[in-house]
Order: C-alpha cells, then sequence, then structure tokens
C-alpha cells in the first residue's frame, strides 16, 4: 500500500566492511569525540555564588505589598486564599484599630497571613485574584529548610519591608 | 645483604605503597573532575580549592558509614575478600624500575623494590590472583547479583589473560628478557640504529592487545561487566559497605596504577625518555628526570582510562567474550608468528 505521507525510507542492512568491524577507527573516531568536550567551557552556572537571570515573568516568593505611604495594602478578603488551587494560604482578619490608619491601608487588615509553600505550586492566581494589588510572586526562589513547619511562612517573612522611616 | 641497603629497601617500599595510595586516593578525584570535564560540567569543586579536599572527604565517610556484613553471608571470606583484592593490587608495584641507580655519597641505590629475573611472570601472577579478591567476595556475600558478578570477573580474567600472556610473549621475543629492569634498560634513550627503541614501535599490534587486555583485567569501561549498575546492581561488591566497599574500588585504582606503570615500561620505555644523553646532565638528575617522566607516561595512561571510559559503552557478555577468544587471541598468536619470523630474519 502507498503510504499517505510518502516518506518512505528503504533501509538497507549491509554486512559491515572491515574497518567497521575492527573496531578502532571507530572509537578513536569517539575519543576525538569527547576530546572536543573536554576542551569545551562547562555549562555550569555554580548556583549560590552565580544566579542564572530570571525571566521578567519568574514567579518566586511571595511579598505582600505597601503602598505609597508605608502601609499594608492587604485587606483580608480572602480573594487570594479562594482562588488557591493549592490551598496553600490562610489568614485572619482583624479591624484596624485608631491610630493604626499609617499601619494599615483599609479598615479591615490581615493580623496573619500564612503561606504554606511547600502546598503552593505558584502559579500565581493569587496574584491576579488580588483586587488590592497586594500580593506578587515576585521574590526570589523559596529556600530549603528541614522542617515543615518552617515552610509556612507568616507575614514575618511575606511582608515587604517597611519604607525607611 | 647489609644493613643500609634492608633500611633503603624498606624506605622504599613505604614510599612505592604511600604513591600508590596518593595516586589512587587521587584517581578517584581525578576520575571524577575528567568526568565532568568529557561532559561538559564543572565536577567536585566545593571541598577546598577545586575541590582538592574531596578524596579526603569521601574516605572520612567510608570510615564512619556502619559496616555492615549480612546474616547470611559467610563471615571470614566477606572480610578476605577485599583484603585480598587489595593486597594483590599493592604488591604488584614490587618489580617495576621506576628509574635508574641514584648515587648518594657511596651508596647506590636502586630505585627498584626487588629487580627479580622473572618480573613478568610475577605481575602477571599477582594479576591472576587478584581476581580471587572479587570472585570470594561476591560468593560470600550469598546474594544472586554479587556472584553474577563474581562469575563473570572471573570468566573475564581468564579470558583476556591469555591474549595478554600471548601478547607478552611476542614482546619477549624481541627482547629476550624477563626482567622489568633490562627490558627497561633496552628501550634507552629514543631512537638506537635507524629505529625507535621504545618497544612500542616494535610491537604496535602487541601493545594494542595487551592494552585491551589490561582494560579488561582491571574491569573497567568497556569492559566493566563485573560490577556493571545497569545490570547487577554493583555486581560483586553489591554488599558492601564502609570501608570494605573502599578496599574494593581503592584496589580497581591501584590496578590501574599498576597496570598505566606496567604499560609504560613494557612498550612505552619506563623512565627512559628522548636525548637523555645528550641533555649533559649529572647521572642522578638524568635519574630523577626519568622519574618524573615514568610518572608522567603513568598518568598519560591512566588519562587514557578514563578518556575510554567516558567514550566507549560497555560490552554486551558475548561481544565480549567473542572478542576474546575470537579475535585477541588469534590477532595474539598470529602476532607471534610474524614476530619470530621477524626476528629470526633480522639475526
Amino acid at each position: 500500500m502507498e503510504s499517505l505521507s510518502n516518506k518512505k525510507k528503504v533501509l538497507e542492512v549491509k554486512p559491515l566492511n572491515f574497518w567497521e568491524r575492527a573496531y578502532l577507527p571507530a572509537i578513536f573516531k569517539g575519543l576525538a569525540i569527547t576530546m572536543k568536550h573536554f576542551f569545551k567551557k562547562p555549562v555550569t552556572i555554580k548556583y549560590p555564588e552565580q544566579k542564572r537571570e530570571f525571566s521578567e515573568n519568574f514567579r518566586g516568593m511571595h511579598s505582600l505589598k505597601r503602598d505609597e505611604h508605608g502601609r499594608e495594602r492587604c485587606t483580608a478578603c480572602g480573594l487570594c486564599a479562594l482562588s488557591c488551587p493549592a490551598e496553600a494560604i490562610t489568614m485572619t482578619a482583624a479591624e484596624r484599630q485608631k491610630g493604626e490608619e499609617n499601619l494599615y491601608r483599609e479598615e479591615k487588615y490581615a493580623a496573619v497571613y500564612e503561606i504554606n509553600m511547600l502546598r503552593c505550586i505558584f502559579c500565581g492566581l493569587c496574584e491576579e485574584a488580588c483586587p488590592k494589588e497586594a500580593i506578587y510572586l515576585d521574590g526570589d526562589i523559596v529556600p530549603a529548610d528541614y522542617l515543615r513547619k518552617d515552610f509556612i511562612y507568616g507575614k514575618d517573612k511575606l511582608v515587604e519591608a517597611p519604607l525607611n522611616q | 645483604m647489609e644493613l643500609t641497603d634492608i633500611i633503603v629497601k624498606i624506605i622504599l617500599i613505604v614510599i612505592v605503597f604511600a604513591i600508590s595510595l596518593v595516586i589512587a586516593m587521587y584517581s578517584t578525584y581525578a576520575e571524577r573532575k575528567v568526568a565532568a570535564f568529557f561532559q561538559d560540567r564543572v565536577g567536585p569543586n566545593r571541598a577546598g580549592p577545586l575541590g582538592i579536599l574531596q578524596p579526603m572527604a569521601d574516605g572520612a565517610k567510608m570510615f564512619l558509614k556502619e559496616e555492615i556484613i549480612p546474616t547470611r553471608a559467610s563471615g571470614l571470606l566477606f572480610i578476605v575478600g577485599p583484603s585480598l583484592a587489595i593486597l594483590t593490587a599493592c604488591i604488584g608495584s614490587a618489580v617495576i624500575p621506576w628509574g635508574q641507580k641514584l648515587t648518594i655519597g657511596s651508596t647506590i641505590i636502586d630505585l627498584q623494590v626487588t629487580d627479580i629475573n622473572v618480573g613478568i611472570l610475577y605481575i602477571f601472577g599477582v594479576v591472576s590472583l587478584g581476581v580471587y579478591g572479587i570472585m570470594i567476595g561476591g560468593w560470600a556475600s550469598n546474594n544472586k547479583y554479587s556472584l553474577l558478578g563474581a562469575i563473570r570477573a572471573a570468566s573475564q580474567n581468564i579470558s583476556y589473560e591469555i591474549s595478554m600472556g600471548l601478547s607478552i610473549i611476542a614482546l619477549l621475543l624481541v627482547t629476550g628478557s624477563l626482567s622489568l629492569r633490562e627490558i627497561a634498560e633496552q628501550q634507552h634513550g629514543f631512537w638506537h640504529d635507524g629505529w625507535f627503541t621504545w618497544n612500542f614501535f616494535k610491537q604496535p599490534l602487541g601493545f594494542m592487545i595487551f592494552i585491551v587486555c589490561a582494560f579488561a583485567e582491571t574491569n573497567r569501561t568497556p569492559f566493566d561487566l563485573p560490577e556493571c549498575e545497569t545490570e547487577l546492581v554493583g555486581g560483586y561488591h553489591t554488599e558492601y559497605s564502609s570501608m570494605k566497599l573502599g578496599f574494593y574500588l581503592f584496589a580497581e585504582y591501584i590496578n590501574m596504577f599498576v597496570s598505566s606503570a606496567v604499560m609504560a615500561t613494557l612498550y612505552f620505555g619506563g623512565y627512559n625518555f628522548p636525548f637523555m644523553d645528550s641533555l649533559g646532565l649529572s647521572a642522578n638528575w638524568i635519574t630523577i628526570i626519568g622519574v618524573v617522566v615514568l610518572f608522567a607516561k603513568i598518568f598519560a595512561f591512566i588519562f587514557f582510562f578514563m578518556w575510554i571510559r567516558w567514550t566507549i559503552p560497555r560490552f554486551r557478555y558475548d561481544q565480549l567474550m567473542n572478542l576474546g577468544w575470537k579475535t585477541l587471541i588469534p590477532l595474539a598468536i598470529a602476532n607471534i608468528v610474524i614476530t619470530g619470523i621477524v626476528v629470526t630474519l633480522l639475526n
């Protein structure tokens, strides 16, 4: 039957000639190839000292943003937690007290905000869900650790450093 | 034998022993580094500058690991195996001439532990003893993989020893001596009477057969079927841990070092180098340069071992046997015949 693509290739199995059976020329060819690699520059990036440049839309560790007056933007609406497909985000909301206007932008804020970095899949849906532009995955790679509990990042690690006061 | 002679010999033995251990140690480092370079990687680079301390770290790890002897293993033989492997690896270097004579004051130091007149046969005997370490260890482990590895090692070594011996017979026809010292002396300089003095140029085919057999005898790729981690887990050392495993690995590298030294001595002029007579240096300096040259040749061979390892994939077992019995042995016999005819005609 004629094949539709017409890409038929007839394979011919020839017996090996003397030099092919003698192994040696092929071995020398192989040695030459490996020797070429010996002098090539290694492609390794020595990680902790050198870092590969991230692409512009790289999604790393989360950070909770502050506004231009240094107040936390998060209002603990819970949309990020709701949108999270890995259920990595939990939070406890609290009401802003008098005198805390310079700390929190809205009347409600997140007293506790935790992301379990072992659950997080870095999909960026929290970032998209946030109506207050409070959470961004613009950080570095999440570092390794020894204990599971140490991978639950609270506000101490997530909130952006305050503006210089 | 005088007391000074004995002391000199003991010092020489200790030095040779220490050098083979240090070289074996750094061969593990070199292997990893060379492997990395061949694969466009960096290799170990964390322990010390350029990873120079890596072998110490590996050694410390080996010593500190838990010592496991399987309950069903044959206790004594399980320990005898690696000990025998490293013992036979270490004693092979006894007959290798490391250099010419060194004269200090009135004492003449022979840079060779012992110059027995059957040096080649001694090396041969030691090499064929080496397989017992692997066989005993593999059998004593009471493990199918280990046993398979041991069987493979045994049959491989027996097959390749034949062609190795035959290739050496052709060499002996040329040299007329079994003493390694004499063979090395015959290759003095580089060019004499219109032809190279080094045996490689008199026995190229013999050298080729010898080096292939050396690869097989030291269980190096492409003939590393006894360990063959893709098929046999770890081969004969599957059940070994801690320093007993370290002994096996060490024995392999010492074997590599000794067989490199043997190849350099038999075929590549040993401690001889071109223009050694026309440099106008004193005999002692020539000797010292000769030792350095010999070690350069040895390192070149060790590098070649590693280079081959990262170039050629492992043979299948039937291919290995075919190559040994159907190719190398007839070739070696033909080599003997041709060498015999040529030697007769030239005399």
